[in-house]
């Protein structure tokens, strides 16, 4: 390297802890810095948790007792479907790359990330799609009721709000993919000085993963939407047997996305909960190598199990047989990630912020939705199982124990960070407590459910499934009213409290603890130069 | 290591054009929703979303020129550029394998299928055979029947694949003589491949195009290493010109596929699929071209130089992508 610099042209003169630039809403809507936007991208997520919830619970309440109280069965299942949709690409994904935007540069010692312009745009596209989706409800015939999968051939007859849907889908895929190739870029391309792949934390490992499979699998979503679009109005008959085409064609290729889809939400929370369990249990984390080729084949498998999803759909027993195995050799890095994370802890001296709650809590209970998902993996149980409430149990269990619990655990170690301040430990604690009670009071009872028969995506049911169904609902809304009291503790950390140290936690490593809290608007405009601590070796 | 040895990353100043994207965005999203279920406004609305979106290429992409010609991007942002074109060709490969899988089930799983045993059932009598509009067809149709030697025509398109990529080998180590001689031997095979005709026909011609657009384009990128500028635009204006003349026949294919053939995109599965995918196709086609159209204009005014090209290259790599697709898409959709 030679011993001037190549970039000596820089676009702020002034290298200092005050942003320059727009003021007021120009801010936002300009922002190419990382702070800026992975701050935009959390508030966002929050905001579509919190209308995806509203769903969840008009949902939650209709279901309360059996027969039809609350809302029509049409608009039931548009909102089961908008409740999916939302919560998948507006509220876990953003949160996701909110948390990348955030911690990845301050993480790998970058000023920002790789393509800071398109960084904003990859935010801003998240608006207009949730207009679509959510505008979706008011346009002739409602929202789309096809279920969050947009299943052909109901996908091919709903109204309008399919069209709108499939815009949204669109807008939200480009999206990903310019936030993915961002990611992949900043990762590789922008590493301070010592900082070998394998030195790099664990959360820059999941979310390298991570966004290879968003920029692997989003494109195939927009092939399969794109399907249903000419189906819908131009004639094709990809999915319609008249036409030679085949509706369980649509489901292949959806689950091509879908099945990555999944793991592009939970890796990312492995790699959170792999940040968290070390520092609080003050021990370098177990396994890091395996940690890393853990995640990696994961990645790889999630390509050749999607049809675990449609065991019912007539595929040869050859095939079945295929995908069942591959399928539960998932549960292999799986469980060495699980193992690591006990490793970590064991004889560790720890101590239960409410990180830590939210992580050990994850384990427990993530742990729980990995084994449902191995019983849905055998095809012959599964031919029960399909489209019931087991399944529904099953992927909250994973989604809302795994994902939303490590984003509230990342939450609550990070805060201190970003805003300065320490958040009010007392209420973290109990935001954690009445969380995992309320989550359970509301999941767990589906497991019967969906064991006696109760079908998923139906408003009415049988009355002997009515107890289960009320203890969920009265969970579901505890769990609802519970998440108020997080926004409370966030609100009022950002107006206040103990300062916080650079370090924060005691037995915090890495680079974003050797910057100030909060950490200033620029950071590590000259790369610092790193040095592994008694790390991974 | 101190820090004056270590390059400073360019971060860009606050932008207006990410926002605009997402207003064009919105309009495109609504404006195609109206249009599709036949609402009056829908393609106003989506026209007002081309125009913003067109506004916001032109601002951006001339704001990221005029970035990179008054030098502050330096080796990092090259390679952060290399990479992220890299990652995005993989996410556009990605895009036709939907297609290219649904290809592969309709004519391995779906029609097979639908003629079965079990199929007979539901529809009594239906053949399955490719080409099909499915059991449930109304229309009589032909399909681009192939009237070639076959193993002849997969053969030469896997050699001049393999000899354009290989290509690139000697053209980095600066071998002239080599170079000539692989781009040679490809043209020769394009020969060959016209050669393997019985009758003129479109899908062959539109082979032989790409495939000698893929050569001048390496021997246009050989030229601006050498810096000769000249040459240089000349090899990228007959690039152009080859790629323009490709979608002129693609577009008198369809012509006479819907008058002479009664093929069309409503013609089952055969017809949606071969529209889709040589559609895309053809749309990427015009995406590569217009990039190499900028591409010309900006070294008819004086930009790249024989280092530092990087944009160039760029454009290079996403036309050697289509024409990739396409030669899979010759041997899939025509030949097979
Ligand atoms: C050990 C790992 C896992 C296994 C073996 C597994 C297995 C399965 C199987 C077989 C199904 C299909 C059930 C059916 O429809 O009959 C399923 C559904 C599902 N899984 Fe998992 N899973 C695992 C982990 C995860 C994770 C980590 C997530 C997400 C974070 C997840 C999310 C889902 C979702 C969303 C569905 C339902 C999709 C739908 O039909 O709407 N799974 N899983
Ligand atoms: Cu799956």
């Amino acid at each position: 390297m030679s011993a001037v610099p190549h970039d000596v042209a820089h676009g702020h003169d002034h290298h200092d802890d005050h942003h320059h630039g727009p003021t007021g809403l120009m801010r936002w809507i300009t922002a190419t810095n990382h702070k800026d936007i992975g701050t935009m991208y959390l508030i966002f997520s929050f905001i579509m948790f919190l209308s995806g919830g509203v769903m969840a619970l008009t949902l939650r309440a209709e279901l309360f007792q059996p027969g039809l109280q609350v809302v029509q069965p049409e608009f039931f299942n548009q909102l089961t479907t908008m409740h999916g949709l939302v919560m998948v690409f507006g509220a876990i994904m953003p949160a996701f790359v909110g948390f990348a935007n955030w911690m990845l540069p301050l993480m790998v010692g970058a000023p920002d990330m790789a393509f800071a312009r398109m960084n904003n745009w990859s935010f801003w596209l998240l608006p207009p799609a949730a207009i679509l989706l959510i505008g979706s409800f008011f346009v002739p015939g409602g929202a789309t009721a096809a279920g969050w999968t947009l299943y052909a051939p109901l996908s091919v007859q709903m109204g309008m709000g399919m069209d709108m849907a499939i815009f949204a889908i669109h807008i939200m895929g480009a999206s990903s993919i310019m936030g993915a190739i961002n990611i992949v870029v900043t990762i590789l391309n922008m590493r301070a000085p010592g900082m070998t792949l394998m030195k790099m934390p664990l959360f820059c490992w999941t979310w390298l993963i991570t966004a290879y499979l968003l920029i692997a699998v989003m494109p195939v979503l927009a092939g399969a939407v794109t399907m249903v679009l000419t189906d819908r109005h131009f004639g094709t008959t990809f999915f319609n047997a008249a036409g030679g085409g085949d509706p369980v064609l649509y489901q292949h290729v959806f689950w091509f996305f879908g099945h990555p889809e999944v793991y592009i939400m939970i890796l990312p929370a492995f790699g959170i909960v792999s940040q968290i369990i070390p520092t609080f249990a003050r021990k370098p984390l177990f396994g890091y190598a395996s940690m890393v080729y853990a995640t990696a084949s994961i990645a790889i498998l999630s390509f050749v199990v999607w049809a675990h999803h449609m065991f019912t759909t007539g595929m040869p027993a050859k095939t079945q047989i295929f995908f069942m195995y591959a399928t539960m050799l998932i549960a292999v890095p799986t469980g060495v990630k699980v193992f690591n994370w006990i490793a970590t802890m064991w004889r560790g001296s720890m101590t239960f912020e409410t990180p830590m709650l939210f992580s050990v809590g994850f384990i427990f209970v993530f742990t729980l939705g990995g084994f449902t998902g191995l019983m849905l993996s055998i095809a012959p149980v599964d031919i029960q199982y399909q489209d019931t409430y087991f399944v529904v149990a099953h992927f909250h269990y994973v989604l809302v124990a795994g994902s939303l619990f490590a984003l509230f655990a990342g939450t609550y170690y990070w805060l201190p960070k970003w805003t300065g301040y320490m958040y009010d430990e007392k209420l973290g604690k109990r935001h954690f407590w009445l969380s995992m009670i309320f989550f359970n009071v509301t999941f767990f009872p589906m497991h019967f459910l969906g064991l006696a028969g109760m079908q998923r995506r139906v408003p009415d049911y049988n009355p002997m499934f009515a107890d289960f169904n009320e203890l969920a609902t009265v969970g579901a809304f505890g769990f609802g009213l519970t998440q108020l009291l997080f926004a409370y503790v966030i609100i009022k950390c950002i107006r206040g409290g103990e300062k916080a140290t650079a370090q924060v936690w005691e037995g915090a490593e890495g680079l974003e603890w050797t910057v100030p809290s909060p950490a200033p608007h620029h950071t590590f405009e000259v790369p610092p130069v790193f040095e592994a601590k008694g790390h991974h070796h | 290591m101190n820090a004056q040895t270590i390059e400073k990353y360019f971060v860009p100043e606050p932008s207006i054009y990410p926002i605009i994207g997402s207003i064009s965005l919105l309009l495109l999203g609504t404006g195609a929703s109206f249009w599709v279920n036949s609402l009056a406004a829908g393609p106003w609305i989506t026209a007002l979303g081309f125009a913003v979106l067109l506004y916001m290429l032109f601002g951006w992409f001339g704001a990221v020129i005029r970035e990179s010609e008054t030098g502050k991007y330096g080796k990092n942002v090259d390679s952060a550029f290399r990479w992220s074109m890299g990652w995005f060709i993989f996410s556009e490969v990605m895009f036709f394998a939907a297609f290219f899988g649904t290809l592969f089930y309709v004519r391995v799983i779906s029609v097979p299928d639908l003629g079965s045993e079990v199929g007979q059932i539901f529809w009594p009598g239906f053949k399955a055979a490719w080409p099909s509009a499915g059991p449930h067809a109304t229309e009589a149709f032909e399909s681009m029947t192939w009237v070639g030697k076959s193993t002849l025509a997969i053969v030469a398109v896997i050699a001049a694949a393999a000899m354009l990529t290989f290509a690139h080998g000697p053209m980095e180590k600066g071998k002239k003589g080599q170079l000539q001689i692989m781009l040679g031997l490809t043209l020769l095979i394009v020969v060959l491949l016209l050669a393997s005709l019985s009758v003129s026909w479109v899908p062959v011609i539109n082979t032989a195009l790409l495939l000698a657009s893929a050569v001048t384009l390496t021997w246009a990128h050989w030229s601006i290493r050498q810096g000769n500028r000249g040459q240089f635009n000349l090899f990228l204006a007959l690039t152009l010109l080859l790629g323009v003349v490709f979608l002129g026949c693609q577009v008198y294919e369809y012509v006479h596929a819907y008058s002479e053939l009664n093929l069309k995109l409503t013609s089952g599965v055969y017809g949606a699929t071969f529209y889709m995918m040589t559609g895309f196709h053809g749309l990427h086609v015009t995406i590569g071209a217009i990039m190499l159209a900028v591409m010309l204009a900006r070294s008819l005014s004086g930009h790249f130089t024989k280092d530092r090209h990087f944009a160039f290259e760029a454009a290079a790599w996403y036309w050697h992508f289509v024409d990739y697709v396409w030669l899979l898409l010759f041997v899939v959709v025509y030949i097979l």
